[in-house]
C-alpha cells in the first residue's frame, strides 16, 4: 500500500515538474524543474522495481550503508568544490578565464563564486556532517539509526538540493544573500530534508542504550536545531510567482542586513564550528585511543559557545547603517567567544597528552591536530578582526577571505579528511588504509597550500586596506580602486597556487580511499554483509 | 506599552537574570560533587558498542 502511495506521489511530482518547466518564467526555474522531473522519474523507476520488497532493519546491526554513501559523497563534493575554488582564484588573477564571450556568462566569477562556497560548505561540509552524525550517534547511543530508510531520504534529499543549487547558480538564480543564495523553492526543500535529519538524529538519541548523551551529540544536535532556526528566519520571502525563482524578502534595509549576518555568522558558528566540534569530540579521542582530556571542559565549551555565538553577527556590519550599540555588542561577544574557543582547542589537543608520540607515527592524528591548531588560530583571528579599529582596515579586503579559508581549509577541511581516513577502513571492513605515505603527502600539500593561501591574503588584504585609506596632503585619496587590483596580482597567483596544492591533496586522498576499498585485504566478516568493522 | 518596549523590559531584567543564572549554573553543575565518575564513564562510552548495538551478544550471527 505504502509503496503505491509513494509511486503516485513521485509520478505526480514528475508531471508537475514537467509542466513547471514548460511554463517557467525564468531560466533557473526551468532548469531546476527539469532536474526535479528527472530526480522524481529516476526515483519512480527505482521504486517500481522494488515494490513489495521487505526492507530489513535488523536492530542488532548498525545502519552503515548511508554512512558509506556519505563518505563517497563527501570526497566527491570536496574535490569538486576545491576545483571550482581554484578556477575562481585564477579568474581573479587572469580575468580572461571568465570566458564571458564564449559561455554567455555561465562560468563568470559572479556565478561560480556561490557555486564554490555552497559546494564546499553545504556539499562537502554538509555531507561530512550528515555522515559523521549518523556514524557517531549510532556508536555513542549503542543503537541502530532511527527511522528505517529516512536516513537514506536525508542523504539523497541533500544531494538533490546540491544539484538544484548548482544548476540554479550557473543559470543566474540567486536571492543575493551570502551563503543563503538558494532561491525560495530550494529553501523549502532544504527545510524538508533538514527536519527529516533532525527526526532521525533525535529518534536515535531517544532510543539510546547508553544512559548519557555523549558531548559530540550535543554539538551535533545544536548544529541541526540552530541551522533550522537560522534558515527559516533568514529565508522568509514571498515568491513573485509559483512559476518563478524570484522572491521578495520580508525584511528590508538594515533589518534585512542584520538578519542576514545573524544567519551568516551563525552558519559559521553552528554549521562549521559546533557541527565540526562534534566530529572533533568523537574522532580525535577515537583515533588517539584515549578519552577526551576533560569532559567537564567540554560541557563548558558547549554551553559557552551556545550562549555567546548567537550575538556575534553584528560585527559584519561595523560602520554601516546598523546602530553603533549593536555593532559594539557584536564585537564584545566576539571577543568573549575567544575564551571558550581556546578552551575547546586545549581540550582537543590535550586529549593527546601522554600519547604525543602518535604524532610521529600516525599521519591521521597529525591531520586532526593541525586542524585543531587552525581552529585555535582562526578563533583568535576572528575576534581580533571584529574589533572596530581592526575592522576598519580589514573589512571589504581579502584579509577576510584569508581568515575564512584558514578556518575552512584548515579546521573544517583537515578534520573532515581525518574523519574520512578514520571511517573508510572501518566502514568497508579493511585492514587499514591503502597507503600512509599518501596520507603524509596529502597532509603536507594541504598544509603548505593553506599557508600560501592565508599569508598571501594577509599581505594583499592589509595592503589594499592601507591603499584605500591613503590620502595626500590635501586630503584627497591617493589610489583608485583599480590601482589596488593591479597591485594584488602577485598575491592572487600565490593564492591560486596554494589552492591548487590543496586540490591536489584532495585528489590524492580520493585515490587513497578508493584503493583502500579496492585493493586492501578484507577483514574476517562479522556478519552477513561483511561490512560491520571487526576489531 | 508598545510590544518592543515590553519585550525590551523583559529582556533587560528577568530574561537577563535567568540566562546569567543558567549559564553560571552550568559551571556549578559540571563541578558538582561526585560528577567525576559519571564524566569518566561518559567520556569512555565512545569505546563501547564499536561494532554492534548494545544488548546484542558479540557472537557470530547472520
Amino acid at each position: 500500500m505504502w509503496d503505491y502511495v509513494k509511486l503516485i506521489v513521485l509520478g505526480t511530482i514528475a508531471v508537475l515538474a514537467a509542466i513547471g518547466a514548460n511554463f517557467a518564467h525564468d531560466l533557473p526555474y526551468m532548469v531546476n524543474a527539469i532536474v526535479v522531473m528527472l530526480a522524481a522519474s529516476i526515483t519512480f523507476v527505482w521504486e517500481i522495481r522494488h515494490v513489495g520488497e521487505v526492507r530489513l532493519h535488523p536492530a542488532n546491526e548498525y545502519m552503515d550503508g548511508v554512512v558509506r554513501a556519505g563518505v563517497i559523497a563527501t570526497t566527491f563534493w570536496g574535490v569538486v568544490g576545491f576545483l571550482v575554488g581554484v578556477v575562481i582564484a585564477f579568474q581573479l588573477a587572469f580575468p580572461q578565464l571568465n570566458l564571458g564571450n564564449i559561455t554567455d556568462g555561465v562560468l563568470n566569477f559572479g556565478r561560480l563564486r556561490p557555486l564554490h562556497t555552497s559546494a564546499v560548505i553545504f556539499a562537502f561540509g554538509g555531507n561530512a556532517l550528515i555522515m559523521s552524525s549518523f556514524y557517531i550517534v549510532q556508536r555513542t547511543c549503542g543503537t541502530r539509526l532511527w527511522g528505517g530508510n529516512l536516513g537514506w531520504f536525508v542523504f539523497w534529499g541533500w544531494q538533490l538540493m546540491i544539484v538544484l543549487a548548482a544548476t540554479s547558480y550557473v543559470t543566474g538564480g540567486t536571492q543575493g544573500k551570502e551563503y543563503a543564495e538558494t532561491v525560495w523553492y530550494i529553501d523549502i526543500w532544504i527545510t524538508v530534508v533538514w527536519v527529516a535529519f533532525l527526526l532521525v538524529f533525535m529518534g536515535t538519541l531517544w532510543k539510546r542504550r547508553e544512559p548519557h548523551i555523549y558531548v559530540a551529540n550535543w554539538f551535533l544536535l545544536s548544529m541541526i536545531i540552530t541551522v533550522a532556526m537560522l534558515h527559516l528566519v533568514n529565508n522568509m520571502a514571498v515568491p513573485v510567482s509559483i512559476l518563478s525563482s524570484q522572491s521578495v524578502p520580508v525584511f528590508s534595509g538594515v533589518q534585512d542586513a542584520m538578519t542576514q549576518w545573524w544567519y551568516g555568522h551563525n552558519a559559521v558558528g553552528f554549521f562549521l564550528t559546533a557541527g565540526f566540534l562534534g566530529m572533533m569530540y568523537y574522532f580525535v579521542p577515537k583515533q588517539a585511543e584515549r578519552p577526551v582530556y576533560s569532559y567537564k571542559l567540554s560541557i563548558i565549551h558547549f554551553w559557552a559557545l551556545i550562549f555567546l555565538y548567537i550575538w556575534a553577527g553584528p560585527h559584519h556590519l561595523h560602520y554601516t547603517a546598523l546602530p553603533e550599540w549593536a555593532g559594539t555588542l557584536g564585537m564584545v561577544f566576539s571577543i568573549i567567544l575567544w575564551m571558550p574557543s581556546w578552551g575547546g582547542m586545549i581540550n582537543g589537543l590535550m586529549t593527546l597528552s601522554g600519547a604525543w608520540d602518535k604524532l610521529r607515527t600516525d599521519p591521521i592524528i597529525r591531520m586532526m591536530v593541525i586542524s585543531i591548531g587552525f581552529y585555535g588560530m582562526s578563533t583568535f583571528e576572528g575576534p581580533m578582526m571584529s574589533i572596530k579599529a581592526v575592522n576598519s582596515l580589514s573589512h571589504y579586503t581579502d584579509w577576510t577571505i584569508g581568515h575564512v579559508h584558514s578556518g575552512a581549509l584548515g579546521w573544517n577541511g583537515m578534520i573532515t579528511f581525518g574523519a574520512l581516513y578514520f571511517l573508510t577502513p572501518r566502514l568497508w571492513n579493511r585492514e587499514g588504509l591503502y597507503s600512509l605515505k599518501l596520507v603524509s603527502w596529502h597532509f603536507w600539500l594541504a598544509t603548505i597550500g593553506i599557508i600560501l593561501y592565508a599569508s598571501s591574503m594577509w599581505v594583499t588584504g592589509i595592503m589594499e586596506g592601507l591603499m584605500w585609506r591613503e590620502v595626500d596632503a590635501n586630503g584627497f585619496l591617493v589610489n583608485a580602486f583599480a590601482d589596488t587590483v593591479a597591485a594584488k596580482f602577485p598575491m592572487y597567483v600565490v593564492r591560486g597556487t596554494g589552492g591548487l596544492m590543496y586540490l591536489t591533496g584532495g585528489l590524492i586522498m580520493a585515490y587513497n580511499l578508493w584503493m583502500t576499498v579496492r585493493a586492501q585485504p578484507a577483514r574476517a566478516p562479522v556478519n552477513a554483509n561483511n561490512f560491520v568493522p571487526a576489531e | 506599552m508598545e510590544l518592543y518596549s515590553l519585550l525590551r523590559e523583559f529582556a533587560d531584567s528577568w530574561v537577563l537574570l535567568f540566562l546569567t543564572v543558567f549559564f553560571l549554573g552550568v559551571f556549578v553543575w559540571a563541578w558538582r560533587p561526585g560528577s567525576r565518575k559519571t564524566h569518566e564513564d561518559i567520556a569512555n562510552s565512545i569505546f563501547r558498542h564499536d561494532q554492534k548495538p548494545a544488548d546484542v551478544p558479540q557472537t557470530e550471527e547472520a
